[in-house]
This record gives structure tokens, C-alpha cells and sequence, in this order.
């Protein structure tokens, strides 16, 4: 038996630290989190893995103020839908920015941060967030 | 067309933090008064359905169907809990309708029970929010009220609907658990009072949301054939219906609606032949209030949209056109998850016979529940008739 959370979150490293989903050839959608089969084709479908540019905007958001321990220590903190430029949809926090700036249609770029840890000795999740796009890095 | 299933006998325990009583004890007291009021005796029943979410997280108790049957002194009938998020309720209901439909079975005990105030209030949001998409959702910090508070934003953004809208839905259903003796909060709340209570997801506040609760709901369910050997006033159920759709909230195209509502009553309906304005009284699962809006635009009683108006001009009051939730509903009657979607079911019953005393709807003829799963990746619709 794997320590809590430990096999869960390595089976799955690629997709959440690089945004790695699939690419269904037969009906061109993005996928996000990755497919076991094209939920459109189904056995028709050709799914090929596919690394998201992490580009995407803003398309709802909530403030949380009330969490399970896990995010207790970063309440209040901005989670979003983000919906990625490929079309693909997926939720996430959105990070180095001010609660009161959040707005729906927020161009938005990912970034690599912790995400939570399970208690004082548990394993440390790390994987997506999203921050505002800046001119100067070219992102828009 | 017509009735399908009997239903003979319909019983429940309080519904609140009950620190007082296990699991068991709340799940028996529900079916004992389901069987005294159905007039069966304990070896008439054939089979047990548990709708139960999540015992085992908030108890460490799974195999209630084993637990009901033995503490029930039930014998060794078939005894199993079925699983289907806050619709869990819901899908107990419709597993006895087609048992009993297929000649399978001929008298069964239906309950839904749910015991949540046993872990503290971080164990119970997190065991809350493996109804939505855990890995995807949950793990990345969104909260059950969070993924409410996507579609509330969506809602507010596209169609107008306003905080004040959401709080009146919260207003209408605490003035009608008022009357309602098994509910948790059988007081009114003043407009002001929701609108300033606390932020739990922006724009979600603590008293938009259905509380953490303890609480079981039972009914005894018979062939219709049988129905009149125990009693006078058995209503039926003339249609169960269930649809599904995404369990991620942000795999729907469209978040402002709830597609599996829509599918799911709209095949009620057409099986039963009836159109909306035919539905006397309702019982939406309003969780949140925002779901209590969607729901009601997605069954038709207003168009897309108007569900904030709807409320705005009391079309839903217990005394509007369209009564929805004179239980109280999810919000003031308390929603222990496995129970809900049973409780639902009580309460039109009793609506049905004439029995639900102070909050009454006069007239019923033909009743609707919409008992949902997660953010609305299940749905389950029932219409009941006299």
C-alpha cells in the first residue's frame, strides 16, 4: 500500500505539472484531464497526448473563504474555471492577483506552484495555477 | 400513462444535528414510522433500499443495508444502499419503482439516511465535495459552495440575476419549514439577515447554502394492485426518470443550466402526458439557491433566465402558481444527503393526501421532485399523482 495520496498524485504527475491532455484526431477536441477513450468518437476516436500552452481566459470565478484544511492557510484565495485557448475547460486557482481584480474573460497563463499538502508529514502536491498574462512576457 | 408504483407509508426522523442519535438509530426511527403509518407488518416487507452517500466517510459505516435490516429485526430480506451523490435519495426511490414494477419484489422499505455532524466541519467539506470531480475539481481548491458560486457568477452575468434574487429563495423556504416539524430551521430569516451573512464562496453566503445535517426519511412501496389492502389514501408514482450528464462542472458547454434537469423532466412529463402547469406542488433540490433558480428555468416553469424574476414575483411562494419547496426544501428543512431525495418524495406524499397541516397547498393532484447529484451530473425526477 502506497502512503496517502502518494501513487494517486505520481500516476498522474505529467498531466498536472505540464498540462498534458489528449488530442482526439478523429473529431479535432482537446482534451483535459487526459481520456481514457473520446467521450464523442468513442471507438472511433484516436486520442494522441497532447501538452496544453497553458494560455487560456477566465471563464467563471469564486472567492473562497470557507476551506477544509487543506487551503485553510490560503483563504481567501480566487478558483476559477479557465478556459484554455485549445477549448479544453479545467478548474484552478488563480494566483498574483488581487481578489478584487479577478473578472470573467481575465486573459490568464499558467504557472507551476504548490497546491496543498496533506498535514505535517504528508506529501506535497505541486501542479497548475493560473496568474494574470503580462505584455512583457509576450503572453496575451 | 398512469399510476405505476404505490406508495403506502411515509415516515421520518428530525432533521438537524442530532449529536444524540447514531445512524442507525435515526435510520430506524424514519422506517418505523414508514411501516406504522403504511400498516404493514415487518415480514409483509420483501426488500430494503438505503439511499446513503457517504457513511463511510462520515461514520466509518458502510453495508447499511445489512445494518437497517438486522437492527430493524427485518429477517434476512435483500437489504443494499445505493450511491448517487446528493441524489442518492432519489436513485433508493427509483430502484424500488422498478423492483416493484418488475415484479420482483412486492412491498419494499425505501430510506435515505445521512449522518453528517459525527466529523468536524473541514472532514465534512471535504467529504462534500467528492460529489463533484475530486481529482479535477476538489484537489485544485474548489469548493462544493466555489463550484455553486461558478454557475451563480455565470447566472448573474448573462441573464441579471441578482444576490437579492438568491437571498429571496432562502427568505421563501425557511417562512414555509415555519410549518414543517421535521425540518432544522422552523424559523423565518429576514432578508437583510441573508444578505449580510458570511461569505463561504463569493457570491455565495453561508445562508444561500443548505446546512450540514443529520437526518433519515423512509417509505413503504407496493405493487398499485396491492395499495388499497393497507390503506385508503396511497398515492403513486406515475413517472421516475433519470438522466446524467458531465460530472465536472466545467466539461459543460453551459453552465447556467442543468442539462440532465431538462432531459430528465422533460421524459417525465411526456410519460406521464402532463404538462408543467398540470404540477400542482414541487420539490426542487435548492442546495444553494442559485440551484433552486436553474432548476426551476430548467423544468419550464419560466423561460431560461427567469428564474430570479420567478421568485422576485412569488410565483414560487407556497401560495404562487408554482409552490416550490413547501417542505422548506434543501435549505431550511436541512439536507442530509442520502435522505433528501426521499424526504422529497414524503413531503409530496403528504401533500398528495391532504396531510402536510399549516403548509398545505390546496388541491394537489399532481406533484414534481427534482433531486440532483453533484453540480447536476445526475438527475432524478419523479411525478406523483393521487
Amino acid at each position: 500500500m502506497a502512503e496517502k495520496g502518494v501513487a494517486q498524485l505520481w500516476r498522474k504527475i505529467k498531466a498536472i505539472y505540464t498540462i498534458q491532455g489528449d488530442h482526439c484526431t478523429t473529431c479535432d477536441t482537446y482534451y483535459f484531464p487526459p481520456r481514457v477513450v473520446c467521450p464523442q468518437c468513442r471507438r472511433k476516436g484516436q486520442l494522441e497526448k497532447y501538452t496544453f500552452k497553458g494560455l487560456g481566459k477566465i471563464h467563471t470565478f469564486a472567492i473562497v473563504r470557507q476551506a477544509p484544511d487543506t487551503f485553510k492557510r490560503q483563504i481567501p484565495y480566487i478558483v476559477a474555471q479557465v478556459e484554455l485557448d485549445e477549448g479544453a475547460r479545467l478548474t484552478a486557482q488563480i494566483v498574483n492577483c488581487d481578489i478584487e481584480d479577478v473578472h470573467i474573460d481575465m486573459r490568464v497563463r499558467s504557472c507551476f506552484r504548490k497546491i496543498t499538502e496533506y498535514g505535517e508529514s504528508g506529501i506535497i502536491i505541486y501542479g497548475y495555477k493560473f496568474e494574470p498574462t503580462m505584455k512583457v512576457t509576450g503572453h496575451e | 400513462m398512469g399510476k405505476k408504483v404505490a406508495i403506502i407509508g411515509v415516515g421520518m426522523s428530525k432533521f438537524g444535528e442530532l449529536w444524540d442519535k447514531s445512524l442507525a438509530e435515526i435510520s430506524l426511527e424514519a422506517g418505523m414510522y414508514a411501516i406504522f403509518d403504511a400498516q404493514v407488518r415487518g415480514k409483509d416487507i420483501d426488500g430494503l433500499i438505503i439511499g446513503n452517500m457517504s457513511a463511510g466517510r462520515f461514520t466509518g459505516q458502510e453495508h447499511l443495508g445489512a445494518q437497517a435490516a438486522d437492527w430493524g429485526g427485518l429477517g434476512n430480506l435483500p437489504a443494499y444502499s445505493v450511491e448517487a451523490a446528493c441524489a442518492s435519495g432519489g436513485a433508493a426511490v427509483r430502484q424500488a419503482y422498478m423492483a416493484i414494477l418488475s415484479g420482483e419484489h412486492d412491498i419494499m422499505l425505501v430510506l435515505g439516511t445521512e449522518k453528517m455532524s459525527d466529523v468536524n466541519q473541514s472532514m465534512a467539506m471535504e467529504t462534500i465535495s467528492v460529489a463533484s470531480d475530486w481529482e479535477w475539481e476538489g484537489m485544485f481548491g474548489a469548493t462544493f459552495p466555489a463550484l455553486y458560486a461558478f454557475m451563480a457568477r455565470r447566472h448573474m452575468m448573462e441573464y441579471g440575476t441578482t444576490e437579492e434574487q438568491m437571498s429571496m429563495v432562502t427568505v421563501k423556504n425557511h417562512k414555509n419549514a415555519v410549518h414543517n416539524p421535521w425540518a432544522q430551521f422552523q424559523r423565518p430569516v429576514p432578508l437583510e439577515v441573508v444578505m449580510n451573512s458570511g461569505l463561504l464562496a463569493d457570491p455565495i453566503r453561508v445562508l444561500h447554502s443548505s446546512p450540514i445535517s443529520d437526518g433519515a426519511a423512509g417509505l413503504v412501496m407496493c405493487s398499485v394492485e396491492r395499495a388499497k389492502e393497507f390503506t385508503d389514501t396511497p398515492v403513486y408514482i406515475e413517472s421516475s426518470r433519470q438522466a446524467g450528464d458531465t460530472l465536472a462542472l466545467h466539461d459543460r458547454a453551459d453552465i447556467c443550466t442543468m442539462g440532465a434537469v431538462v432531459s430528465s423532466s422533460r421524459s417525465a412529463l411526456k410519460e406521464t402526458g402532463l404538462a408543467i402547469k398540470d404540477i400542482d406542488v414541487f420539490e426542487l433540490h435548492d442546495s444553494f439557491t442559485i440551484s433552486e433558480i436553474i432548476i426551476t428555468e430548467d423544468i419550464g416553469i419560466v423561460k431560461k433566465g427567469e428564474g430570479g424574476k420567478a421568485i422576485e414575483e412569488g410565483l414560487t411562494e407556497i401560495d404562487g402558481k408554482f409552490p416550490v419547496n413547501a417542505s422548506g426544501g434543501l435549505k431550511a428543512r436541512g439536507h442530509p444527503i442520502g435522505a433528501t431525495g426521499v424526504a422529497q418524495i414524503v413531503e409530496l406524499a403528504l401533500q398528495l393526501r391532504g396531510d402536510a397541516e399549516k403548509r398545505q397547498v390546496d388541491g394537489v393532484e399532481k406533484a414534481m421532485s427534482v433531486n440532483i447529484g453533484g453540480t447536476g451530473a445526475t438527475s432524478i425526477v419523479h411525478i406523483l399523482g393521487r
